[in-house]
């Protein structure tokens, strides 16, 4: 996490690490291109769609009659990708284009190795570059070349021949996420080892962590409110399943936690204590990491201990008044 | 169909990064604004409320719940969300109303895209079979589709370069556009390419922001004593994924729904476009049948400011509050989504 002036940031990798269902008519065209080979799909007016589809874009009737197409054929249309972004397939300069395969009535998607923008023309022609390695996915196809272009690279035999049901389709995003507002002068807070909320200005209730909103009002929250140390526990539960990453060993207790003088809870973990003397309007309170571990975040908590207080009412939960201030 | 009446609208600036405002603290000025311009306290005064935004542009997964915490929605209000531009949303609400579920309704839409690599974000919103594995972006299809055009002789370069001219011009006048100038073509078209043949200018910039609306049925607006402009119609189409299937050159899908919402039935004034680049409001103009006689794109459109999610409602808004500020009498407004134009949506406005 990096801070300059009010902004907080941190960057992260959003990862979706989808396997995806083919079905027969995509998991057709894939199990032919780990053949190194092409195919097409009938239409209803009989044109040869590339690549298939299930259904027929105009008429909208399941298609299901596969047509050979050769693995060459000419660039409908083009563009010249300068500066290739990580994500793309080729780190140095290349086009996207549509290529019409010869056989086939609709261009399909690909990128192109031509070296130079000024060796792209629409109208020219170009074939496959197959991978080394063929498994099933459109990366299958090492780009398209310049029909003239000699292909050096060995080939191998694909490692099965078994009907393609499924593929893994991971994608990874990466963001430089911010903290809005509110949440960034509340970590900025906990860095200095403060509990700083914020108060609805209408209901007059204590949010921490706060939003910059008064969720149930509808109205935005200035108002600053340092809070103690001291918490009930408003419900918990007991974690018995280990949570890969995670380092605490289970059994542990997490808890819905209402600090006092706020108004909602918050989850923190709750330890020093028996797990099954774990109770609704159990009193507690913060115990903090040593100062030199502090850091914009809630852990700068280690967990939240018991306290020799009496337990608070279930009904009066959240709606103590915190008497330290 | 009843008419529904716009009442007001309000957008925020488009900035291309919005720093330390989460979307509770883009979203909340702009209904602010919205509430005070109807005169009502908050979103309990309306019928159902309606969002739209895309967790994936900032990346924080079910942001447009945390959105919510806007709304003031104690005790719970009817509520729904479109993950696509809030122009759809204004769609689902304009239905209620049609079905009379609703009297009136709060539209809000936002976009943070500044967190991510949009263009490589939107790439995943491809077929996820045969495109988004590729990581093509979409920047890269709307080149391919304006080279279409320049090599039929359709459009020249210097067209391009002409809506971008004109576009950036046009945002000297708007207090929330990101990119605005005096720039001739000519010296938009001295500038490199960028995804040949796309320079950068012909490219829409990457905004964050929000913007809201209140609609209601006319009755409701008497009620309420506001101003307002009539949704005489609206319609939205789409066209196949299978992108080789499509005639790049034209939008069908615009042009069914132009078809349907009347919009040749009288002049248009004013035509807001989403054309996120510069080519594609060249394919929309003629779509929609518009003619020199209608002033497109006034507010500067999509190319002085791209707030995904919310810029096709605010098309529309635009076109509203010149109707409300009684400058215009008609006028269009058209929102877009996909790759290529590939859904799109046509609203007619009038004065009452």
């Amino acid at each position: 996490m990096s801070s300059s002036a009010e902004i907080l940031s941190q960057a992260f990798t959003l990862g979706y690490t989808y396997t995806r269902s083919t079905g027969p008519i995509v998991g057709q065209f894939l199990t032919s291109l780990r053949a190194r080979k092409m195919v097409g799909i009938k239409a209803s007016d009989g044109k040869v769609l590339m690549p298939p589809v299930e259904f027929d874009p105009v008429s909208a009737a399941a298609l299901s009659e596969f047509v050979d197409v050769a693995d060459c054929g000419v660039v409908k249309t083009w563009c010249w990708v300068k500066q290739p972004r990580k994500a793309h397939p080729s780190d140095k300069p290349f086009a996207w284009a549509m290529i019409l395969l010869d056989g086939a009535d609709t261009p399909m998607l690909h990128w192109i190795d031509a070296g130079d923008e000024a060796a792209m023309s629409t109208g020219m022609r170009v074939k496959v570059r197959w991978a080394e390695e063929t498994k099933g996915l459109m990366s299958d196809i090492n780009g398209f070349v310049p029909e003239a272009a000699a292909l050096l690279g060995e080939l191998k035999p694909a490692a099965s021949d078994e009907q393609i049901t499924g593929m893994e389709a991971p994608i990874y995003l990466t963001y430089n996420f911010t903290a809005g507002k509110a949440t960034a002068r509340y970590l900025q807070s906990m860095k200095k080892g403060k509990l700083v909320g914020q108060r609805c200005p209408n209901c007059r209730n204590v949010y921490i962590p706060p939003r910059g909103s008064c969720a149930a009002c509808g109205v935005p929250t200035e108002e600053e409110v340092t809070l103690g140390n001291k918490a009930t526990v408003e419900s918990f539960t007991i974690v018995y399943i280990p949570i890969p990453g995670n380092p605490i060993k289970p059994p542990y207790v997490i808890a819905n936690l209402v600090l006092d003088g706020a108004n909602l809870s918050f989850l923190h973990l709750l330890s020093e204590c028996k797990n099954e003397d774990v109770r609704i309007g159990m009193r507690v309170e913060a115990l903090w990491k040593p100062e030199e571990e502090w850091g914009y975040a809630m852990e700068n908590i280690q967990y939240f201990k018991p306290i020799d207080e009496p337990d608070v009412p279930v009904d009066q939960i959240g709606k103590l008044i915190d008497e330290g201030r | 169909m009843r008419d529904v009446a716009i009442v007001a609208f309000a957008q925020s600036n488009c900035q291309r990064d919005a720093g330390a405002q989460n979307e509770v603290e883009l979203i909340m000025p702009v209904l602010t604004e919205v509430f005070k311009q109807t005169g009502i306290k908050s979103a309990q005064d309306v019928d159902f409320t309606c969002s739209g935004s895309c967790d994936y542009q900032q990346g924080a997964a079910f942001a447009f719940v945390a959105g919510v915490d806007a709304l003031g929605a104690v005790p719970p209000i009817k509520e729904s969300h479109v993950e696509m531009d809030a122009a759809w949303a204004l769609y689902e609400a304009w239905l209620k109303i049609q079905m009379g579920h609703a009297e009136s309704a709060l539209l809000y839409g936002f976009g943070k895209s500044s967190p991510g690599e949009l263009p490589i974000v939107l790439s995943q919103q491809l077929d996820p079979y045969y495109l988004a594995p590729l990581w093509v972006d979409t920047i890269a299809f709307a080149a391919m589709q304006a080279r279409t055009m320049l090599d039929s002789g359709e459009i020249t370069e210097a067209d391009m370069a002409e809506v971008v001219a004109r576009s950036r011009n046009n945002a000297l006048a708007n207090p929330h556009a990101q990119l605005k100038g005096d720039q001739t073509a000519a010296d938009l078209l001295k500038e490199a390419t960028y995804v040949s043949p796309l320079r950068l200018h012909d490219c829409c910039p990457i905004s964050d922001g929000a913007c809201a609306m209140i609609i209601c049925t006319i009755e409701k607006a008497e009620e309420w004593g506001k101003p307002y402009a009539i949704i005489k119609g609206i319609d939205h189409r789409i066209e196949t994924h299978h992108i080789g299937s499509r005639d790049l050159s034209r939008s069908v899908s615009t042009e069914i729904a132009g078809e349907a919402v009347g919009v040749k039935n009288g002049k248009v004034d004013v035509a807001e476009l989403y054309a996120p680049f510069s080519h594609q409001e060249i394919i929309l103009k003629k779509a929609l049948g518009l003619g020199d006689d209608t002033v497109i794109n006034p507010s500067g459109g999509v190319l002085a400011g791209n707030v995904m999610m919310a810029s096709g409602l605010s098309r529309i808004g635009e076109v509203a509050m010149r109707i409300i500020r009684g400058e215009i009498t008609r006028g269009v407004a058209h929102a877009t989504s996909g790759p290529c134009l590939q859904q799109n949506l046509v609203t007619v406005l009038e004065a009452k």
